[in-house]
């Protein structure tokens, strides 16, 4: 019997012929990372280990992220802890603020992670990367301490389930859309410990932006990781940036998967998941006229180009509702760099927006855009848990940026058809 | 090993940031982070909690984040062990490298009440309840996980396959 992608590179990584779902076995990582909030704790642990260098410096990245510009002392010191080991290691990988950028969007920008690798990041969303065809996935500091000192790690081999996306998607409904109707569909617990494989047709219709804010979202279902085979649109994206040759794996056909999901992305409408779960997934239609003080757009969910023009679109000549505010934060540099060359970042100040340097802070209720007692947000980003963005008592919608920009105009939720009429749909 | 305190009941889903909230995120101290743990999700739980209670919980506890602060918190508040339904995958490997003890067991949140007296016997296999003289039987860990518990955790086994890797000139 054959294996699926996520076996196959396992398989890989692990140096045998073939692995089983729930068997444990040992990978060597390709590529590894922590932020400014798991690399101080790693760092810790790593020297804990008696631990006297990195298994290969140039497959080692530390990217300020979370607390970055510096909110307060103490978030100054982690980074100055992570700073010190990057200077003492010798890093060269080593992003710090101005050159940093939200670290999902930046390494594989960069090239550091391609298809075939084995990526272990400090930061849940690290199953982002799944989307270049690499098996890709969070863990916390200790393990990357493991991975830092050893260059691998033990996993569960996970099993796989296949979503199989048919048909092509309506106007205003992006990836976005299609990863949070299928974690609505599942449960937040829905892909626990599992393989989370994205195949069909309507993924061709997809740019890599899309395919990462899907992938990005594995996590949101508990899946170990999310994947997708690495087709002409992915090696487009990768032969410019990749560091490193690259090797493209493919299920097998006869590979035993857990179970199969199709959808018809056809018969969908933009969605939002209400507070506060990301499983709480309806049409946007039906909490239109819900009251919005916030929105944000950026994260590595939908903080990408391809982002920023879809809500540049939306906001191009209209303003911000008098009594909402919209934070837009750039992913990375890079991103910042092509959203102001194409004026975008121009249309997003003309509608009355903020627009920040690349940081996390944001989501994480970290700082920029904290919330107070009752206020809603609708997010871009990938979580509304209570308290997720300030006050416990604040609510989060999460979005597509199409949506959260028409928020922005409308003051309230509302389906972006409903606010530019006049516009042809992307 | 064997652990014994009161119950506190949780519900399905508990999230990390409910655990700990990323505004804490800039210590990481266990003290400071216990002093905050379970502040959005109730914020009176952590002043109820004495050393060696044991929580018991739903399913996918630990969803989430993969901040590694959250078990850390909930050791630092001196819980003995979190029993649940089911765990979600990064906050289970975290809670064993940090040695906070992580029992599944299916029946104990139908049938615990909030302030029983309860058990953990990781050696038998069972959570006991001392209150209503049931137990309920564990799902074992997968024997790699126990391994790891074992023998002291991902920092001995890192230092021990480095020690290795020394002494054999070969690659760890």
């Amino acid at each position: 019997m054959g294996m699926t992608l996520t076996e196959q590179i396992l398989a890989a990584h692990a140096g045998v012929p073939r692995v089983t779902p729930g068997e444990v076995i040992e990978v060597r990582a390709d590529f590894v990372f922590a932020n400014d909030i798991t690399a101080p704790l790693a760092i810790r642990e790593f020297e804990r280990m008696g631990a006297r260098r990195v298994f290969d410096p140039e497959r080692v990245a530390i990217v300020f992220d979370h607390y970055v510009p510096a909110k307060d002392i103490a978030s100054a010191e982690q980074c100055r802890i992570a700073r010190e080991f990057a200077r003492r290691h010798h890093l060269p990988h080593f992003y710090d603020v101005g050159r940093s950028g939200i670290a999902h969007v930046l390494l594989a920008e960069e090239g550091f992670v391609v298809p075939g690798d084995v990526f272990f990041g400090a930061d849940s969303h690290s199953c982002n990367h799944g989307a270049l065809g690499a098996f890709a996935t969070g863990v916390g500091s200790s393990d990357l301490a493991a991975a830092m000192a050893l260059g691998r790690l033990w996993m569960r081999v996970p099993e796989t389930v296949r979503y199989e996306f048919r048909g092509r998607l309506r106007p205003w409904v992006t990836g976005k859309d299609l990863i949070l109707h299928v974690i609505g569909d599942i449960g937040v617990d829905g892909g626990r410990y599992g393989a989370m494989e994205f195949v069909g047709e309507a993924l061709q219709d997809l740019t890599m932006d899309e395919r990462f804010s899907i992938t990005n979202m594995a996590v949101e279902a508990g899946a170990m990781n999310g994947i997708m085979e690495a087709d002409e649109t992915v090696l487009a994206w990768v032969r410019p940036r990749a560091r490193r040759p690259w090797t493209v794996y493919r299920s097998d056909p006869d590979a035993r998967v857990a179970g199969v999901r199709t959808y018809d992305v056809s018969t969908l409408e933009p969605v939002v998941a209400v507070p506060a779960s990301p499983g709480n997934v309806v049409p946007v239609r039906e909490v239109a006229g819900v009251r919005v003080d916030q929105v944000f757009i950026g994260t590595c969910t939908n903080g990408r180009l391809e982002d920023l023009r879809l809500a540049a679109r939306v906001l191009a000549g209209r303003r911000v509702h008098p009594e909402t505010r919209l934070l837009v934060i750039p992913a990375t540099p890079a991103v910042y760099r092509q959203a102001l060359a194409e004026g975008l970042l121009q249309a997003f100040l003309d509608a009355g927006a903020a627009v920040s340097t690349s940081t996390c802070g944001p989501c994480i209720g970290g700082h920029m855009g904290v919330l107070a007692d009752g206020e809603v947000c609708v997010s871009t980003s990938s979580r509304n848990f209570v308290g997720r963005m300030g006050h416990r008592q604040s609510r989060v919608y999460l979005a597509n940026p199409a949506v959260a920009a028409a928020a922005a105009v409308a003051g309230r939720l509302v389906h972006p058809a409903d606010v530019v009429r006049d516009l042809v749909p992307a | 090993m064997q652990l014994r305190g009161r119950a506190h009941l949780l519900g399905d889903h508990v999230d990390t940031d409910g655990i700990i909230p990323a505004r804490y995120l800039v210590t990481t101290d266990p003290g400071e982070l216990a002093r905050h743990c379970f502040e959005d999700l109730d914020p009176t739980l952590r002043e109820r909690i004495r050393p060696g209670d044991i929580l018991v919980a739903g399913q996918n506890f630990g969803q989430g984040s993969s901040r590694e602060h959250a078990p850390i918190a909930i050791k630092g508040l001196g819980v003995g062990a979190v029993v649940a339904r089911s765990f979600a995958g990064i906050f289970h490997r975290n809670a064993c490298n940090v040695g906070l003890p992580l029992v599944e067991c299916a029946e104990a949140r139908d049938r615990v009440r909030d302030g029983d007296e309860v058990e953990v016997d990781l050696t038998a296999g069972w959570v006991v309840n001392h209150t209503r003289g049931e137990r309920y039987a564990i799902t074992p860990l997968p024997p790699f996980m126990r391994y790891l518990l074992q023998s002291g955790g991902i920092v001995e086994y890192v230092r021990a396959a480095l020690a290795a890797a020394e002494a054999g000139g070969a690659a760890p």
